[in-house]
């Protein structure tokens, strides 16, 4: 690699020739400043807020955009520099609404932490905010367009990664704004609720609707027998919203602080993502042997359901019927727990904790209440669970571990990959495998489908029979998948659709930042607590054995399909249309 | 070709039309089939004279006598008396200054034409701009000849290069670099664009040469063509320019019949063609980034940079951007040499600008003036000086993003380092005159209302600082500002000039911040509740305290 | 291209789209001519340029709303764009558009009752020759004072 040498505040580095300036300061150890910036993300370079002296240079350079070059002299806080970039922020707090203490990023907003480092304590200029409403349309997400700071961040991931486009950039100047077409709310528009752009808003401009209330009035209400359910990814990821670095598998700890604000029962998702896969393992064999749609779709993830119901409703019967592990775990609650703990299942309220924001809109769809109750009662992020253990005072590191309870708690690590992408392929194909073969695998691990590449493609010999399978995350990968099904080219018999970046563990209910560095390490966790699980295939969880011996009776069964299963709906790609007509 | 003894002109630009040159010119043809002179006088619209003020306007040729200010009945007259009998209509004959009464009888010897000099309006008026036979018959593709069968693309970079020519859409990049940093570049696809998106108000030269001279843009972008090696061009011109769109695309057709675009041209193997693009109303789209984001179907927000167009452009491909009357002059230079170039003008400055005199001035309109020609030569001079006895003011150089330049500049010389240095530009050539009865805060909100309106939003600095900056002379207008309101104006003028993405909030502020220079006395005084102008409300007893 | 003469029969949404080959390079053009066919961009004509050329409609909202010859509410019989450029400002532009909108009753932005007039404020026409300057329609009317736009309102009575 050709290097080129750069001094940055008098200090020499060399680095590769078309780093950037801002990469050449952190090799020097000098940090610029940054906002609209992210390492994951396109440059932007609107912001303004990165500014360098480039000596030779008539204006000041943004540090994330402008290239070194040999020679270079630059100086990252000459008076010129900090006057600008002081400006800037002032500016955009000339136009925000400031009421900080209120605000769901308090001291974790970027602006916030900005203008504290710059040692901004006064508001110069004259204030211009703003006056638009909170966007309170749909289920899953609320956007406060009045502390929106301009850096399209959600605009790049919602068009860029995700493929959905139901935010864009509308009027010009100081009219501009990020919004859905034709000046309607979020939930008038083809937005799928997977909440990505709230893991990337540097501010308080789009965030997740908040079950913390509700949850805290069901606790707090004697007659409600309050479980929760874990979702796999949770265990990997709630450590950092206590403070923990990235990549811990927290388990025990998870559970022991559930216990401390007082859910009556412990349970984990992870039980009924086992049980998705004997249901869902078979409904995969049954098509396979009587040559139904082909390929068969997996369908536990909300944000990927609502996405092929609006964007590609031709294909909805490649889908799973199978629920998702969410809506399995309410069903059952309320109807095969209630039964056995003797309660009243009017009087379950089941809570899902869930890296995700899209299960917030799953919850509420209207199919959703099988067992003759909401399923599921309330949906909180990974983030509200931290609000809640920190409103708690629960010290979550020094938490001892403890175990999850009976029986909607048991699991194997087959449930616990579902928080990764290529989880649910893993998962299917240990079990599946074993069915047909009725031989033990010699190896569990089915690398070839882990990871973050976009789209992963795998063979497996299910002893002579061939099965080709594929498995995408981030719903712009996922369409490159459609398309070819469509196209009639796609020659797989069994794909996994993640809508989010990752999987699970970069759900847009998930800790900020979500980067990728921090899905890697997500990932990895979920990979070691797989490993460190006794039980690693569905079929060998013995509380699912007892559920079909005691409940359901068989996979795909009489009782499986009342309760486990369900049919999807097709959905507008202009949804307001259909409140015109 | 059947002979006519005369050709009447008569101006069909905007400001005429306005004017009523339509019944003009219905009234004139009237008159020459009462006097049976059809077959011998032929009627010409052109694009634009020059004195807007004193439309509609008509030249008759041979002798070249200028009439303005004409009414359709008397066209009778000039019938009767000039083209009959040969007899000038003294009494119609435009005067360049009217304090002067001595009669202008030809366009080359009256007053207006003084100082000027045509090399990019040297067609415009003169021929009949849907004639590509009138535009060859003027040496008219001459240059492309010249190019495509004596010179390599390298000599053609190299004389334009030579030649000094800058760029004439404001920020005054030699042309020959531009090209020369695109030519090397080996790539399946390059693009040369024309870019036509003048919004700058008080500016509509490029106007006038397409709708006057369309051929000299097209010959010009063929020869840009094949100098860098690209076969496609396009022509970005603004949605509102309807003529000008028309002419263009008559223009392109006929040259499109005769060979002159399209393949083989010139039997040399060398094709081009050239589309042409309008625009939807955005200022900012004249920042040649903006403009190829437009063309690209998107928001006309301006690009980081690197990479530059001319590397990676339209398409991601080497894109050269060229204003309009950068590109009219390049047949001349072409033709003419690099050498005849650079006797025109000064020395680091070549050449000659377009200028379009507007505001408190006597003789609005456009003028074609070699470079370093002084401000004092302009307004006092072809201008006209200041009409209603009012004093000057200040003027403003290069359109809104130029600096207000007091009286002690006005024998600065007008090229792009004078007036960078006084804090001003050439910019698009446009030169607002304002005189004493104007307040300098009214004036700077009307900039800054403008620029809040066509900052493109992408950018803090210029999205939020024209909106402050907006806000803040608001507020000294109406006497409300606070006392450390120059200050904070100081410090985001020099925020927005260093820290925005392009050149349009960069340059926002020139206005200010020289008014700053020159007039800060006055704007003071507005925030001690007082203008001295009388225009603000304030002084009109608002401000009760 | 986007300028016709008025003799030219008017396409469908779908020849112009076609015409440029469902390119999404081509949205700007494509926007216009909407236009010039259906008056405005209706949420409709937008959708179903969305759906030809494969972009998010909110791609296409976003363009349109960027650009200020381009409107995607419905405007009055004749849209009045009155110049508010420095050049204009200068020569009286002030009250061209208090004359405006007290015979009208309109601000800028806005749509007479009857349908008539849309007031908008536009940048520089490209007529400073004739300050102060407003556009109805097509037509460009220049030098204006309080008393000539009023005359001129008449005409369009």
């Amino acid at each position: 690699m050709e290097m080129v040498k750069v001094t940055i505040d008098g200090r020499e580095v060399q680095v590769p020739k078309n780093s950037t300036i801002l990469a050449a300061a952190r090799a020097a150890g000098i940090e610029v400043p940054t906002l609209c910036y992210n390492e994951d993300l396109d440059v932007k370079g609107m912001c303004r807020v990165c500014v360098v002296e480039v000596e030779g240079s008539r204006t000041l350079q943004t540090a994330c955009s402008q290239p070194v070059s040999d020679g270079m002299v630059v100086h990252t806080n000459s008076p010129r520099v900090r006057q600008a970039r002081r400006v800037n922020v002032e500016l955009l707090l000339s136009n925000h609404p400031q009421d900080c203490l209120g605000c769901v990023r308090n001291q974790r907003c970027e602006l916030q932490t900005l203008a504290d480092q710059l040692g901004i304590r006064e508001l110069r200029f004259p204030r211009q905010v703003k006056s638009e409403q909170k966007d309170i349309s749909t289920p899953a997400l609320v956007r406060d367009p009045s502390k929106c700071i301009l850096c399209r961040r959600c605009v790049e991931v919602c068009h860029q990664v995700q493929g959905v486009g139901a935010l864009y950039p509308v009027n010009r100047g100081f009219d501009t704004t990020i919004a859905p077409a034709g000046g309607v709310d979020l939930g008038d528009v083809a937005c799928v609720q997977c909440g990505q752009c709230s893991l990337v808003c540097p501010v308080g401009a789009i965030y997740e609707q908040d079950h913390t209330e509700r949850v805290w009035a069901a606790l707090a209400n004697p007659d409600k027998h309050v479980v929760v359910q874990t979702a796999p990814a949770i265990r990997v990821s709630i450590g950092e919203e206590m403070g923990l670095e990235p990549g811990e598998v927290t388990t025990g700890q998870l559970v022991a602080a559930l216990r401390r604000l007082g859910f009556d029962r412990v349970f984990d998702t992870d039980f009924s993502a086992d049980l998705t896969i004997i249901e869902e393992g078979h409904e995969l064999l049954k098509r396979l042997e009587n040559g139904e749609t082909m390929p068969m779709i997996t369908s536990c993830s909300p944000g990927w359901i609502k996405y092929i119901e609006h964007f590609y409703p031709d294909l909805l019967p490649h889908l799973s019927t199978c629920k998702s592990p969410q809506q399995m775990f309410g069903a059952l609650a309320k109807t095969y727990y209630a039964e056995k703990a003797g309660i009243d299942p009017a009087n379950i309220y089941v809570v899902s904790i869930m890296p995700c924001t899209a299960k917030k809109f799953e919850c509420g769809r209207p199919e959703m209440i099988d067992s003759g109750y909401p399923d599921v009662d309330a949906v909180l992020t990974t983030r509200e669970l931290g609000r809640m253990l920190r409103e708690n005072g629960i010290k979550f590191s020094e938490l001892p571990e403890e175990e999850y309870d009976a029986p909607l708690g048991i699991s194997t690590g087959a449930g616990v990959i579902f928080g990764a992408t290529g989880g649910v392929m893993e998962a299917a194909l240990r079990t599946v495998y074993e069915v047909v073969t009725g031989e033990t695998l010699p190896s569990l691990d089915f690398t070839a489908v882990r990871g973050l590449e976009g789209i992963k493609e795998a063979e497996v010999d299910l002893k002579g029979k061939k099965v080709k399978v594929a498995v995408t995350h981030g719903l712009g990968n996922a369409r490159k998948l459609l398309d070819l099904i469509k196209a009639g080219k796609a020659d797989y018999q069994f794909i996994e659709i993640m809508c989010c970046p990752g999987g699970c563990i970069g759900g847009g209910g998930q800790p900020i930042p979500t980067t990728k560095e921090i899905r890697q390490k997500r990932i990895d966790a979920i990979y070691r607590a797989d490993a460190g699980m006794p039980l690693r295939k569905s079929h060998e969880n013995p509380a699912v054995q007892t559920l079909y011996k005691e409940f359901l009776g068989e996979p795909l069964g009489e009782k499986s399909h009342e309760l486990l299963h369900t049919q999807y709906t097709k959905r507008e790609k202009y949804p307001e249309k259909a409140a015109d007509m | 070709m059947s002979y006519f003894r005369a050709h009447v002109l008569v101006c069909a630009g905007t400001p005429c039309m306005l004017k009523g040159a339509g019944a003009v010119k219905d009234a004139l043809c009237r008159e020459i089939e009462r006097a049976g002179l059809q077959e011998e006088v032929r009627v010409v619209e052109t694009g634009c004279l020059g004195p807007c003020d004193d439309g509609p306007v008509i030249v008759v040729y041979p002798e070249g006598v200028m009439y303005s200010k004409l009414k359709p009945e008397e066209m009778s007259r000039i019938v009767q008396q000039h083209l009959l009998k040969g007899r000038v209509v003294e009494d119609l004959v435009y005067r360049a200054e009217k304090e002067k009464a001595k009669p202008v009888v030809s366009l080359e010897e009256q007053g207006y034409l003084d100082r000027q000099y045509r090399i990019v309006l040297r067609n415009c008026g003169r021929i009949d701009p849907d004639s590509i036979e009138e535009y060859i018959a003027n040496g008219g593709y001459e240059a492309l000849g010249k190019a495509l069968t004596t010179m390599t693309p390298e000599q053609v970079v190299a004389t334009v290069k030579d030649s000094g020519l800058r760029g004439r859409g404001g920020a005054g990049f030699p042309t020959g670099l531009k090209w020369s940093f695109t030519a090397p570049i080996a790539a399946d696809q390059k693009y040369i664009i024309c870019n036509a998106d003048e919004g700058e108000p008080g500016t509509f030269k490029d106007r006038l040469i397409l709708e006057g001279d369309p051929h000299s843009i097209i010959e010009a972008m063929a020869i840009a063509g094949y100098a860098v090696g690209a076969d496609q061009g396009i022509v970005y011109i603004r949605g509102e320019y309807h003529l000008s769109i028309e002419r263009l695309q008559r223009a392109a057709a006929r040259a499109r019949e005769l060979g002159l675009l399209g393949k083989d041209i010139f039997g040399t193997g060398f094709n081009f063609d050239l589309q042409i693009r309008t625009g939807a109303g955005a200022y900012v789209c004249g920042e040649e980034t903006a403009l190829i984001e437009s063309l690209e179907g998107k928001r006309g927000e301006p690009r980081l940079k690197p990479p530059y167009p001319g590397v990676a452009g339209l398409w991601g491909k080497p894109t050269v951007v060229n204003n309009v009357e950068t590109l009219a002059n390049i047949p001349p230079i072409i033709l003419k040499g690099a050498e005849w170039f650079r006797g025109i003008g000064t020395e680091k400055t070549p050449g000659t600008k377009v200028f379009t005199m507007l505001g408190d001035i006597t003789n609005q309109g456009l003028i074609e003036v070699p470079m370093g020609i002084t401000l004092r030569e302009v307004i006092y001079g072809v201008g006209g000086g200041i009409p209603n006895g009012r004093g000057f003011k200040l003027a403003q150089t290069g359109g809104t993003s130029g600096g207000c330049l007091p009286k002690e500049f006005l024998d600065l010389p007008m090229d792009y380092d004078s007036l960078a240095e006084a804090g001003s530009a050439l910019g698009s050539g446009a030169l607002l005159v304002i005189d004493d009865s104007h307040c300098i805060v009214d004036v700077l909100r009307s900039f800054m209302k403008f620029f809040q309106h066509e900052s493109c939003g992408q950018c803090t600095p210029c999205r939020e600082g024209t909106a402050r900056l907006y806000q803040l002379f608001s507020d000294l207008a109406a006497g409300k500002a606070g006392q450390d309101a120059v200050q904070l104006i100081k410090e985001l003028c020099q925020t927005m000039q260093l820290s925005s993405l392009c050149g349009l909030g960069q340059s926002a502020p020139n206005g200010v911040v020289t008014a700053l220079q020159y007039f800060e006395e006055e704007i003071q005084k507005h925030v001690a509740g007082e203008c001295p102008a009388g225009v603000c409300r304030i002084s009109m007893g608002s401000r009760a305290v | 291209m986007p300028v016709k003469s008025s003799t030219e029969p008017k396409k469908s949404l779908r020849q112009v789209i076609a015409e440029h080959n469902s390119d999404p390079g081509a949205l700007l053009d494509i926007l216009r001519d909407a236009q010039e066919i259906h008056g405005y961009l209706s949420a409709a004509v937008m959708e179903e340029i969305a759906d030809e050329l494969d972009i998010p409609v909110s791609r296409v909202y976003g363009v349109a709303t960027f650009y200020t010859l381009l409107a995607t509410k419905p405007k009055g019989e004749h849209i009045i764009r009155v110049c508010e450029s420095p050049p204009c400002h200068i020569r009286g532009a002030v009250n061209i558009l208090e004359t405006l909108k007290e015979v009208l009753g309109v601000n800028p932005g806005e749509t007479t009752e009857d349908k008539k007039f849309t007031l908008e404020l536009t940048s520089c026409l490209g007529v400073c020759g004739v300050a102060p300057a407003m556009m109805i329609g097509d037509q460009v009317y220049g030098n204006l004072t309080p008393e000539r736009v009023k005359e001129i309102l008449k005409t369009y009575a």
